[in-house]
C-alpha cells in the first residue's frame, strides 16, 4: 500500500481540527472561566463550602440521578431478558418498537407528559373516573413527575448495552446448570444475572451520565421546584450571567462524566452503548 | 427448551413497558384535534384548525424552514467530515487511531449544557451567537461522531482487500475512496446522514444558548409552547415532528438493515 499512513491521518484532519477548534478548547476556556471569573482564584468552588443552594442542587441532581438510573436498569433489565429469550419475528418487533421509543423527540415526550400528569391530565382523571383517587394525585413539580419522565426515556439506553451482554452468554452454561440440579431461581440468580453483569454496570453508567446534564424534562416537569445542575447552570448563564458559578457547576459535572466514562470504556466499547441511541 | 412462568411472565411485563415507552407520545395526536382555544382533549367534534393555523403561521413556517436548512447543512458537513475521519481511522488502524477516536466521539458524551456554554462563549467575540453559521457549526460538532460510529460500523464488515485490489490494479487513493470504498459503505454513510440530521432537527438545549430572535428554529419554538402551555398549535407541531422523525427513522432502518448483513 502506498503510503497508508499519511492518507489515513489526512483523513482524519478535518474532523480533529473541528473538534479541537470548536469543541475543546472551547470547553478548556469554560474550565478556565471558572478558576478566573469574577475573580482569579478558586473563589467559586469555595462556594459549595458556604452556599446552601448550590449543595442543595448537586444533591437533588445526585438523588434524582441515582433513583432513576435504579429504575431505568431493572425496567431494562426485563426487556432485555425478554428480547433475548423472544423467537426472530418477536425479537424484532420489540427491537423495532425499543428504537422507534429512542428517536421520539424529547420535546414532543416531555409535552405529552404535561397533557398527561397535570392536575386536569389523562392519569388523574382516569383514576378519577374510575373512582380510584378522590384527589388529584400531584404528578408534576415535584420530583415524581420528573422521574417518571427520565425513566421513560432512559430505559431504551438501559437495554441495548444489556441485550449486547446477554447476547453473548452461551447458552449452553445455563442448561448445565439446569441439569446439575439448579432451580430456576438458583440458576438466574447464581449463574444469569452475575454473567450480564458487565452490561448491567455499562448500562447504569450511560443512564447515570445521561442523566447527571440532563435539562429539558427536569425544567419542564419539575417545573422550578425540582432544581438540578443543568438548569441551574442555564439560570446562571442566560439570566443572571454569573458566568464563573457555572463553570464551576460545569466542571465538576465535567469531571464527574468523564471519570464514570472512563470506568465504563473498561466494560464495554462506546459504540456498543451508542450503537443504535441518539442524545 | 421449557419456558418457565416467571419467563413467560416477564415477557408479558416486558411486551407493556415496551408500549408504555411510544403510547405516551400519542397522546398529541387527539390534542392537535382539539377545537377548542385551550389545551384540552377534543369532547364532540375534531378540528383540524391547529394544522391550518400551523401551516399558515408565519413563525411556525419560517421555523421549519430554519429547522430544515440548519439541519440539512449540518448534516452534510457532518457526514462528509465524519466519513472521511472514519475511512481515515480505519486505514491507519493503530491503537494511536483509537485514542484519537475516543476523544472525537466526546462531543457525545460531554452533557449539552456544557457544550451550550462552551460554542455560546466561543461565538459571542465571533458574532455568531443568533445565527445560521454559529448554529450549523455547532450542530456538525454534535452531529459527526454519530456518523463515525456508523459509518466505522459499515467499514468493519468492508472487505480491505477490495482496496488492496483496487490499488494494486493502479488506481490512486481517490480514485480507490470513491469508486471503491465509498460505495460499498453507502448504507452506512446513509444512515449516518439520517443520524446527523435527526439530531440537529430536534435539538434545543445548545440552540436556547445560541439563538435569541432571528434564529427560532423549530425545537426552539415548540420549547416557548410548551413552557406557555396554553396554544394547541404546539400539539400539532408535536404530531408533525413525530411524523418526520418516523419517516427518518424508516429510512435509517432500511439503511442499518444493509450495514448489517444477516443480522
Amino acid at each position: 500500500m502506498r503510503l497508508p499512513l499519511k492518507s489515513g491521518w489526512l483523513l482524519v484532519l478535518p474532523f480533529l481540527l473541528l473538534v479541537g477548534g470548536l469543541f475543546l478548547g472551547p470547553i478548556l476556556n469554560v474550565l478556565w472561566i471558572s478558576v478566573t471569573e469574577p475573580a482569579p482564584g478558586f473563589g467559586n468552588y469555595a462556594q459549595l463550602g458556604s452556599s446552601d443552594t448550590l449543595r442543595r442542587i448537586l444533591w437533588t441532581t445526585l438523588r434524582v440521578c441515582v433513583m432513576c438510573t435504579a429504575f431505568s436498569v431493572i425496567l431494562g433489565y426485563s426487556i432485555a431478558y425478554a428480547m433475548v429469550h423472544a423467537t426472530g419475528p418477536a425479537q424484532s418487533r420489540m427491537l423495532g418498537l425499543l428504537l422507534i421509543s429512542f428517536w421520539i423527540s424529547v420535546l414532543v415526550r416531555t409535552f405529552s407528559w404535561l397533557m398527561l400528569l397535570g392536575r386536569n391530565g389523562v392519569v388523574n382523571s382516569t383514576l378519577d373516573a374510575l373512582g380510584i383517587i378522590s384527589a388529584p394525585i400531584p404528578f408534576m413539580r415535584n420530583e415524581l413527575g420528573v422521574l417518571i419522565g427520565m425513566v421513560h426515556y432512559m430505559v431504551p439506553y438501559a437495554v441495548l448495552p444489556i441485550f449486547a451482554a446477554m447476547q453473548s452468554i452461551d447458552g449452553r452454561v445455563v442448561q448445565a446448570s439446569r441439569s446439575l440440579g439448579g432451580s430456576g431461581a438458583q440458576t438466574f440468580w447464581r449463574i444469569y444475572l452475575p454473567m450480564t453483569k458487565p452490561g448491567v454496570v455499562a448500562a447504569s453508567l450511560v443512564v447515570f451520565i445521561i442523566n447527571l446534564g440532563f435539562y429539558v424534562i427536569p425544567a419542564v416537569l419539575g417545573g422550578g421546584k425540582v432544581l438540578m445542575v443543568a438548569e441551574y447552570i442555564s439560570v446562571q448563564v442566560l439570566i443572571t450571567l454569573q458566568w464563573g458559578t457555572a463553570a464551576m457547576l460545569a466542571a465538576i459535572l465535567l469531571f464527574g462524566v468523564l471519570a464514570l466514562m472512563f470506568l465504563m470504556s473498561r466494560f464495554m466499547k462506546l459504540s456498543t452503548v451508542f450503537g443504535g441511541a441518539r442524545t | 427448551m421449557r419456558v418457565s412462568l416467571p419467563a413467560k411472565l416477564n415477557t408479558g411485563f416486558a411486551w407493556v413497558l415496551l408500549v408504555l415507552l411510544i403510547a405516551p407520545a400519542l397522546v398529541a395526536i387527539p390534542v392537535s384535534l382539539t377545537p377548542k382555544t385551550y389545551l384540552s382533549f377534543p369532547t364532540d367534534e375534531l378540528s383540524l384548525q391547529y394544522y391550518r393555523e400551523l401551516f399558515s403561521s408565519p413563525e411556525w413556517l419560517s421555523s421549519f424552514a430554519q429547522s430544515t436548512v440548519i439541519g440539512a447543512v449540518s448534516t452534510l458537513l457532518a457526514t462528509t467530515i465524519g466519513t472521511l475521519c472514519a475511512i481515515g481511522l480505519w486505514r491507519v488502524s493503530s491503537p494511536a487511531g483509537e485514542v484519537v477516536r475516543s476523544v472525537l466521539l466526546l462531543p457525545l458524551v460531554v452533557p449539552p449544557i456544557i457544550a451550550a456554554m462552551a460554542f455560546s462563549r466561543l461565538f459571542v467575540p465571533l458574532g455568531l451567537i443568533d445565527s445560521y453559521t454559529g448554529l450549523i457549526l455547532a450542530h456538525t460538532v454534535l452531529s459527526a461522531p454519530l456518523v463515525l460510529i456508523t459509518v466505522s460500523a459499515s467499514l468493519a464488515g468492508f472487505d480491505a482487500r477490495l482496496e488492496q485490489a483496487s490499488r494494486n490494479l493502479g488506481a490512486s487513493n481517490w480514485v480507490t475512496m470513491w469508486r471503491v470504498i465509498v460505495p460499498g459503505i453507502r448504507p452506512g454513510i446513509l444512515a449516518g446522514a439520517v443520524f446527523a440530521f435527526i439530531s440537529s432537527w430536534d435539538e434545543i438545549v445548545v440552540t436556547l444558548f445560541l439563538s435569541k430572535f432571528s434564529v427560532y428554529t423549530l425545537p426552539r419554538r415548540m420549547w416557548n409552547g410548551i413552557r406557555e402551555n396554553t396554544d394547541p398549535t404546539v400539539a400539532a407541531a408535536a404530531v408533525v415532528l413525530m411524523a418526520i422523525t418516523l419517516l427518518a427513522f424508516a429510512i435509517w432502518a432500511l439503511a442499518a438493515r444493509r450495514t448489517r448483513p444477516a443480522a
